[in-house]
């Protein structure tokens, strides 16, 4: 039930997001979901994308330094209140989050929330038997 | 003009008599070195067995040079001609990389440095009447103590403040009327920037005479400084290999610094020969000290390039005036008046495994000060993807700078393959300053 986000280190450079993007663009490579981490003087972008194999090949090909990392995705409800009720539900069973970014789906109701957990199984098994819809690998490259 | 003499006698002597007190003091010397197992050998090779068996100055000449890397393989008690118990005070380079320099002092030895610095300071016109504030670093640098012993010999008020706190440092100059400083030229100038923050203009100020030394600056800088706040700057020269300030010192007229003859023996020589060299020629200076019995050294080279005056200064003293320090003959850097040196920056750099071989060192000016940057590249094996891991890593590598280097450097973290690369002995420091 995890999918694949890469990570990429960008250094504060002018252009250099623009030229990673369109990198994967040019490689038919579709981003899903992206938010980038920064500090002072770098950034880490981090991307959901159709085919992360493919992606991480690619990034590595062309000397970007990057790393895979292990996310579950999940179906939230694109109305108000949807993420807190599954943030509650996390929280009401001690499931750490490290960090969390969404995006809004185009063929349905629901937004697509990404999260990083500390342990990957035992939050699975929280969403599961709370009925929280995760998304597969799959549906993420078919989207 | 005034001149006024800490010890008219000997700044006065004429150059023959000076020349056989220097073949004396120098002779005493070579006995003492003999009881160094590093000196014995080359004395030894030299065909000295004592001090006796040196006959004129010149034949100083015959001795080899030593160096800064003999130091460090002596390092600590190789070059000790005397029972440690003897010893009074240290003092070494600090830090936590690289190997260590230290020199000592017997209670004389420490009474005639002393002796020294309490002369540079009356020759430049102070008195007893004096306030001084000491804003050179304390403790194992030299700088700071240095003056403090003479400034006190000379009777002047002391205030130990050492270096920092700015705000502090315009308080303390109003509240005690401060007339004499101890500083890095580019720290006076910094101060004057800042004095308006404290509703302070320069005439609010007493200060009347500035001692600047630790980095190089030109006749310019002294002038602007002396303009901007209405007072006379004396240049000053030390090491700490010669016990530290003191070595040379400017006296009222302010045209280079007498070197004092009576402690050391000073030559001029061509780096790559070894040749020595006439007055007016620039070349390395070569230093012997003559009154430091817990440990001599002999012929050792600074790095520092400087030439000697030939002609009398108008003050009648007949000890040669030493130029500005105009470069120097290794890769020491100099921020904020520490020595840095490469090498140091890079010993930690890649003792670091998260990042890679690659990296440059930067200095700029800002304002009035230098700004170390040291940029390396991550290493993309030990990428996690996780910022805030980054973050301490950048701050783990400037808290090991620091503790290495004693500055506070800025660290930034590249893409690997962004620094320049070089085959062979990389040109790893690029220096934006322009000459001050």
């Amino acid at each position: 039930m995890n999918i694949t986000q890469l990570s990429v280190f960008l250094e504060n450079r002018k252009g250099r997001l623009a030229e990673v993007c369109s990198l994967l663009g040019r490689h038919q490579i579709n981003i899903r979901a992206l938010t980038i981490a920064e500090t002072e003087s770098f950034g880490v972008l981090r991307i959901v994308v159709d085919k992360p194999e493919e992606a991480a090949a690619l990034l590595k090909e062309h000397r970007i330094t990057a790393n895979v990392t292990n996310v579950v995705a999940v179906e939230v409800p694109d109305k108000p209140g949807g993420l807190a009720g599954v943030l509650k539900v996390l929280a009401d069973h001690d499931v750490n989050v490290e960090y969390m970014y969404g995006f809004v789906e185009k063929a349905s109701d629901n937004a697509l929330m990404v999260f990083r957990f500390d342990a990957v199984e035992p939050a699975i098994k929280v969403l599961s038997d709370n009925r929280i819809r995760i998304v597969s690998a799959e549906h993420i490259r078919g989207l | 003009m005034d001149v006024a003499f800490w010890n008219r006698e000997i700044e006065t002597m004429d150059r023959q008599r000076l020349t056989e007190l220097q073949v004396t003091r120098l002779r005493d010397t070579l006995d003492q070195a003999l009881h160094t197992p590093f000196y014995r050998r080359r004395l030894e090779k030299s065909g000295i067995r004592s001090g006796q068996d040196l006959g004129r100055l010149e034949e100083l000449r015959a001795l080899p040079f030593t160096t800064k890397d003999d130091l460090r393989k002596s390092f600590p008690f190789g070059l000790l001609a005397v029972d440690f118990s003897e010893v009074v005070r240290l003092h070494s380079s600090s830090g936590t990389t690289g190997v260590p320099t230290v020199i000592y002092l017997t209670q004389d030895d420490l009474d005639r440095w002393t002796d020294l610095v309490a002369r540079c300071v009356v020759a430049t016109g102070c008195t007893s009447k004096d306030v001084f504030q000491n804003m050179m670093t304390y403790g194992l640098f030299t700088g700071g103590l240095g003056l403090h012993y003479g400034a006190e010999r000379v009777g002047m008020t002391v205030i130990p403040i050492g270096g920092g706190n700015t705000q502090r440092q315009i308080r303390v100059m109003k509240d005690f009327k401060t007339t004499v400083v101890h500083i890095t030229p580019s720290y006076l100038l910094h101060i004057h920037s800042r004095l308006a923050e404290f509703d302070t203009r320069p005439e609010d100020l007493s200060l009347r005479r500035a001692f600047v030394g630790a980095e190089p600056h030109s006749e310019n800088t002294r002038k602007k400084l002396e303009d901007l706040y209405g007072i006379d700057a004396y240049n000053s020269y030390g090491l700490s290999e010669m016990n530290g300030p003191g070595v040379a010192f400017e006296c009222v007229y302010k045209q280079d610094m007498h070197i004092w003859e009576d402690a050391y023996v000073v030559e001029i020589i061509d780096p790559a020969t070894g040749e020595v060299l006439d007055d007016g020629q620039k070349g390395e200076l070569v230093l012997t000290i003559l009154t430091r019995r817990a440990m001599p050294l002999l012929r050792y080279r600074t790095r520092d390039l400087a030439f000697l005056h030939a002609e009398p200064c108008p003050c009648g003293r007949t000890h040669r005036r030493l130029s500005r320090i105009l470069g120097r003959t290794d890769d020491m850097l100099i921020i904020n008046g520490v020595n840095v040196f490469p090498s140091q920056i890079e010993e930690v750099v890649m003792a670091v495994p998260e990042v890679g071989t690659n990296y440059q060192i930067q200095v700029d000016k800002v304002g009035a000060l230098d700004r170390l940057t040291v940029k390396v590249e991550i290493y993309p094996k030990m990428f996690t993807g996780d910022a805030a891991l980054l973050d301490r890593l950048k701050a783990r590598i400037a808290e090991k700078l620091r503790a290495s280097i004693t500055i506070n450097p800025r660290v930034e973290l590249h893409e690997p393959g962004v620094l320049p690369a070089f085959e062979g002995k990389a040109k790893r420091v690029v220096d934006n300053r322009q000459e001050m």
